[in-house]
């Protein structure tokens, strides 16, 4: 079987209607992952025989007629911040490296009760502090596009599988930008679900008013499918939205829908964004032009507090980091320092011999910004520009429909080239970081290739809880993308 | 509110977070801490004034529930992470007496 043909959603309904079975497609991964894995280097950890047997499971509920999940047999991979009851859960940290969840995570529910086989944990930046997998403690990651360039991060494995045919859909985690941006860089399709949208029980946490799960797919049904799958209310998660505000969608029945009338929103700040390379901007350029053509119509909108949103992330997300993170104290579980002066170097060393230099400085500036005579001053001003930063969105959304802009300003860099500078890291967040600030949903879905052949992504935007309609404009693109190029 | 941070604050944090830093790994913090820092003193030029801080990107308030009393994780299964355990405890160095 060739998997780069068949879509999560063709998959399904063949294995549905016995056309294919489960197994198969499951060996046809791993085929392909015995293949492709050593060049790329996606997963930290592989689940061959238990997939194998689930899917012989799934396949024999089918064969005596009984009802199956919407992902039926679908080999999937997850982000390794991920808690599963089975395997590890590592985080891409020495800290966690031997660490066993003792739950499964909401999500990994919903995916059992969907009858999704789970295939393997994917390679992320340590605690997702990163945007390049660089910042693994345990593995490094390619391009699947070109082996000297980085995937992206924080869920650069997950977006590697996928682009690699790996897998047929992966779930990943998106703080400032950890779907989008590796979604961008591989060539495929990422989105954020709006805050509390998504359960984030079982979820690693780094900065928790900003964390959220989503979906990776090689085209937008695929992601809309996973969505449907992982979306919805869960009492364990506070943060949690009820279904009264937010009502359980099926984001794939009316996907192929147009949506009328749409008013497409470009922010002035970002146009004027220095840092952005020619050929990001022209495919952009390009596809707001498709658009056009559809009959959208483009507007300006004025959002001035846009250029405050790394400078606010990188305040509000490492002070609550810094609290997180508070919880790996050598004791109850992770890495210990094997010979400790005394109790308070338990916490000491574990903590500076088991994170890597990035979660360490992001702590520490946490840290700083939390303390006594900085708080007002980094802290609160921080919290005050992501008002206004909130503002601004609800503002240009009387506008328009969506926003759109690069995903990222660049195509996907090489290894090492940021390394040494971590506000350089920063800066390649600048697009996609103030949606985690204000909480809203986005998407990032391939637009082209850049001068150097790598892909380049789209952002849409759009407001609190449409994923619906998010999804449905993304399609829009994809129809006539596909079809131009048949 | 722009100054030079020193290895000395930096050590000062490092010692409140917790982290055991090298010398070297402090001298190498200091300077890319100050940048970021440098960055993001940006943020001093926003007026800000009446604008009320925005902890939480959505509109939640208190979550409350029923006090029932729900499955939860078995002393062993709580404690089979543990890097050092004794019995049904997590095992940590000698806190008082003895040399401490």
């Amino acid at each position: 079987m060739n998997i780069e043909q068949l879509s999560a959603v063709e998959a399904v309904t063949r294995i549905k209607s016995r056309e294919m079975t489960s197994r198969e497609a499951v060996e046809a991964v791993f085929a392909r992952i015995e293949q492709v894995e050593p060049q790329v280097g996606a997963y930290l950890s592989l689940y061959k025989q238990e997939a194998l047997q689930k899917a012989d499971a799934i396949d024999a509920r089918i064969a005596a007629g009984e009802p199956v999940g919407i992902l039926a047999g679908l080999p999937i991979a997850v982000k390794d911040n991920i808690c599963t009851a089975f395997g590890t859960t590592t985080c891409g940290s020495k800290m966690l490296e031997n660490f066993r969840a003792p739950y499964n995570a909401h999500v990994i529910e919903l995916l059992e009760k969907a009858d999704a086989v789970i295939i393997g944990k994917t390679n992320m930046d340590e605690f997702a502090m990163g945007s390049s997998c660089e910042n693994s403690a345990l593995k490094k990651t390619a391009n699947p596009h070109d082996p000297g360039k980085v995937p992206g991060g924080s869920s650069g494995g997950s977006a590697a599988v996928v682009a690699a045919n790996m897998a047929f859909v992966s779930l990943g985690s998106d703080t400032g930008g950890s779907i989008r941006q590796p979604a961008s860089f591989c060539g495929v399709v990422g989105l954020k679900p709006t805050y509390g949208r998504v359960s984030r029980y079982g979820l690693v946490a780094y900065a928790s008013s900003l964390d959220q799960i989503g979906p990776f797919g090689r085209n937008v049904a695929d992601t809309a499918l996973l969505m449907n799958a992982i979306a919805g209310y869960d009492d364990r998660d506070s943060t949690s939205i009820n279904t009264d505000l937010a009502p359980n969608e099926d984001y794939l029945a009316k996907l192929d829908e147009p949506v009328d009338g749409l008013k497409i929103g470009v922010v002035k700040q970002f146009i004027a964004s220095e840092g952005l390379h020619d050929d990001v901007r022209r495919s952009v350029d390009e596809a707001l032009a498709r658009y056009k053509k559809m009959g959208a119509e483009i507007v300006e909108v004025d959002m001035p507090s846009m250029p405050y949103s790394i400078a606010t992330y990188y305040m509000v997300a490492t002070a609550e980091c810094s609290s997180n993170l508070t919880r790996y104290d050598g004791v109850h579980y992770g890495y210990r320092t094997p010979n400790p002066k005394d109790y308070i170097d338990v916490y000491s060393s574990s903590r500076a011999e088991g994170f890597g230099a990035e979660v360490k400085r992001r702590i520490m500036l946490g840290t700083y910004a939390l303390s006594a005579g900085y708080y007002d001053a980094y802290y609160l001003k921080a919290l005050k520009v992501r008002n206004l930063i909130r503002q601004d969105f609800e503002k240009a959304f009387k506008l328009c429909d969506c926003i759109m802009c690069p995903t990222a300003p660049e195509t996907a860099f090489a290894f090492g080239e940021k390394t040494n500078d971590p506000l350089k890291m920063y800066l390649s967040d600048i697009y996609t970081i103030a949606v985690n600030l204000a909480g809203i949903p986005a998407i990032s879905i391939p637009c082209g290739k850049g001068d150097d052949g790598m892909p380049i992504g789209l952002q849409i935007m759009s407001s609190y809880f449409t994923e619906s309609k998010l999804l449905r404009i993304a399609r829009m693109y994809e129809k006539v993308a596909q079809a131009s190029r048949l | 509110m722009s100054h030079e941070l020193t290895e000395q604050d930096v050590r000062q944090v490092a010692k409140l977070a917790r982290l055991n830093c090298p010398d070297q790994e402090i001298k190498q913090f200091t300077g890319q801490l100050g940048a970021i820092l440098g960055y993001v003193d940006q943020l001093d030029q926003v007026n800000t004034d009446g604008v009320e801080p925005l902890a939480h990107s959505l509109p939640v308030c208190n979550v409350f529930r029923e006090d029932v009393i729900r499955p939860s994780l078995t002393n062993d299964k709580a404690l089979q992470n543990a890097p050092q355990r004794d019995g049904e405890y997590f095992a940590i160095p000698r806190v008082l007496g003895e040399g401490s």
